[in-house]
């Protein structure tokens, strides 16, 4: 059956560590764990031998490390306290003296009681609630690891070596190994192992190479010598590619390079239609660690600050404190911009540490959000009160997810009250007038729309859920997940109630779904009466592109034939050729794709 | 000779890897020896490790307790590092 094979097309995803795209040759390095021999040793003398073999080995390690924070470039120059950090673990007593003391007392060889050591560390880190500290026990895994292959002897497959321009394969690096990539040869790198917060992933972008981190089962498949596409916007990463997607890759890389020079020209100026309308374009955050990269992309605010985070990294729910601190922070960095913060979306499939909640058949409809904040009153006040406390340090607005009717805002609003006049008995500040708002992402919600308004200062239509609850379409499910149509005509009639709603009670209405950063829904955005979108804020600089060539004129024209399809497929050909006519430079593909993946 | 002084962390991140560095790096340089403690746990002012897993965001209270010939210039110097949220750009 099988006589000529040509080498399988695949495609794995990962985490995007470094951003930019990338065509070259996979060379693997085998960064794999060192196999450990376990050995008991017979006599003093052997016990003595051990300890300088260990010893020798720690000193080789921190030369070594040495000389890679002495060879570093200049402009990484900022990161070299990585390095220092790994050298003085290397010389940190849970690690240098406990093995010692381990050869010494349970006559074991290095290997063994190095290892024992690190385990020892690692339940230390373990017991850390804060996420951050908890994933720096890489950092100790690195210099184990290092140790351990200098114990061995085996240390000659230095990164600096490396000839040809290549793509790395590896198990996983340390930001040592990182460092050490010859980057006028190196193109890039992925691996197995590693996450968005880790250090070896700022090395990555500190290099401007890119790269892709936690892949799984790279080393597996990839063999030497293989031609890869690696994706570092999107995550992806091609191996044994057909000329196609080469040449998809080809212009995509070419896209991603004059994006990234458009966004530095453009990001910062404020977004004015034709006609002198000014659009406000913010972004959608989910970590405090994002609110510079929104601004660096120009964002009008934050939008939406999805604040589920911070529950679900801690092993309890997280404190009062913990929350103000972190709200606080994105208020006086966003500051005078605007941040909407929405109260935490959980319950339901997520699960939220620390806490038991029942399992669910249909957690999409189950015991979430706004419903779940009104049961655990307990959990939703302490948010509440973080939010207040950090209302007199910035523009804070303050938003409710998953609102079904009108009585959900009574009641969740009669919360806050009994919250702010806790908070006024007790003295703590806060900005009486916070602006309070409501998520219309439940179909009811956009039949209530009018009496909604009379109750709330603004209204944010997450279009996520609306079309997902509209439709009746379940997006994880791979048999209707097609039928998922933003362009559906009823989604943009639920859209115009929403707005005239909100016009109508004089209030303000934003978005702030996928839609609110898909260029083909910019014009017909605008021009249903929304001013203000809230979006991944890699999409920013693109969106205000397109606004300053819309003029609100015409894109009202056009919603109004718009408005007479009677078809997800008819509204979003119409659109497409609409955009093309407005951009024309950019093309089918191009206002698809120019952001490189970052819807 | 011992000193002893309550500090507060202020820096945006917390005691995590650089500011635990740094907090080692002086400890060495100086010939007494410094224990921070937290809640009744103790951290060896110069252990990286143990200072990390003390686990300290920011806001935390410390107590840095010296003792040592030079214990009074370290808590100075040590002060004077908290201070200037180690040398964190914000």
């Amino acid at each position: 059956m099988t006589n000529t094979q040509l080498p399988e097309k695949k495609l794995l995803t990962g985490i995007p560590a470094s951003p930019g795209i990338i065509i070259g040759k996979a060379h693997l390095v085998d960064r794999s764990r060192v196999k450990i021999l376990y050995q008991y040793l017979i006599n003093e003398d052997q016990i003595n031998r051990e300890v300088e073999r260990f010893k020798k080995a720690l000193c080789i390690t921190e030369s070594q490390l040495l000389q890679i924070k002495n060879r570093m470039p200049e402009r990484m120059k900022d990161h070299s306290f990585i390095l220092d950090s790994h050298i003085m673990i290397i010389h940190d007593s849970m690690l240098k003296d406990a093995t010692v003391e381990k050869i010494r007392k349970e006559k074991i060889n290095s290997e063994w009681a190095l290892k024992k050591s690190f385990e020892e560390i690692k339940l230390l880190f373990d017991e850390v609630d804060d996420y951050y500290i908890r994933s720096r026990l890489t950092d100790v895994e690195n210099v184990t690891e290092r140790i351990l292959r200098n114990l061995s002897g085996n240390n000659d497959t230095s990164l600096s070596q490396i000839n040809g321009r290549v793509i790395i394969v590896a198990h996983d690096l340390s930001p040592a190994d990182t460092t050490e990539l010859n980057i006028t040869r190196v193109m890039g790198f992925i691996t197995d192992a590693g996450g968005r917060t880790s250090h070896t992933a700022i090395m990555a972008q500190a290099l401007e190479i890119p790269a892709v981190v936690g892949l799984e089962q790279a080393t597996k498949q990839i063999r030497e010598g293989d031609l890869l596409i690696v994706d570092g916007n999107s995550g992806q990463v091609i191996f044994s590619p057909d000329e196609d997607d080469i040449i998809a890759y080809q212009e995509k890389q070419l896209r991603h390079e004059q994006y990234k020079s458009f966004i530095a020209r453009t990001s910062h100026l404020p977004a004015v239609t034709l006609d002198g309308q000014r659009v406000y374009v913010m972004a959608n955050i989910e970590f405090l660690e994002e609110v510079a990269a929104a601004k660096d992309y120009g964002a009008d605010g934050i939008g939406l600050y999805r604040t589920e985070f911070l529950y679900l990294r801690s092993k309890g729910i997280p404190s009062e404190d913990d929350l103000f601190e972190d709200y606080r922070e994105v208020a006086e960095i966003i500051a005078p911009m605007p941040v909407t913060i929405r109260t935490f979306d959980l319950g339901g499939d997520k699960f939220m540490a620390g806490l038991k909640t029942a399992r669910e058949m249909n957690p999409a409809l189950g015991l979430r959000a706004i419903r779940f904040c009104l049961k655990e009153t307990k959990i939703f006040k302490s948010q509440l009160r973080a939010i207040l406390r950090a209302s007199t340090l910035g523009n804070v607005r303050l938003m409710f997810p998953m609102i079904s009717g009108v009585q959900e805002v009574l009641d969740a609003k009669a919360i806050l009250h009994e919250v702010m006049a806790e908070m006024e008995k007790e003295g703590i500040p806060f900005d009486h007038q916070i602006k309070t708002g409501i998520m219309i992402e439940v179909p009811s919600a956009v039949a209530m729309a009018e009496a909604l308004a009379e109750q709330v200062d603004f209204f944010s239509v997450g279009t996520n859920d609306l079309i997902q609850y509209s439709l009746a379409i379940d997006r994880a499910n791979e048999l209707v997940a097609g039928m998922y149509q933003p362009f559906h005509p009823a989604i943009l009639r639920m859209i115009r109630q929403v707005v005239s709603a909100a016009k109508g009670a004089g209030i303000e209405v934003s978005l702030c779904g996928e839609m609110a950063g898909d260029p083909l829904c910019t014009a017909a955005l605008l021009a249903l009466g929304i001013n203000q979108l809230s979006m991944n804020a890699r999409v920013i600089p693109l969106i205000k592109k397109i606004a300053r060539t819309i003029s609100s004129e015409d894109a009202r024209d056009d919603l109004e034939k718009v408005m007479t399809l009677k078809t997800a497929t008819e509204v979003r050909k119409h659109l497409l050729r609409t955009m093309s006519e407005l951009l024309p430079e950019l093309g089918e593909e191009g206002i698809l794709d120019l952001s490189g993946g970052a819807r | 000779m011992e000193v002893i002084k309550n500090l507060t962390v202020s820096n945006k991140l917390g005691i995590h890897a650089r500011a635990a560095a740094r907090i080692v790096e002086l400890v060495k340089k100086h010939r007494s020896t410094l224990i921070l403690a937290k809640d009744g746990k103790e951290a060896d002012g110069s252990n990286i490790l143990s200072i990390l897993t003390l686990a300290c965001p920011k806001g935390t209270e410390i107590k840095a307790r010296a003792a040592g010939e030079d214990c009074e210039e370290l808590i100075v110097k040590l002060f004077e590092l908290f201070d200037s949220k180690f040398g964190e750009v914000s």
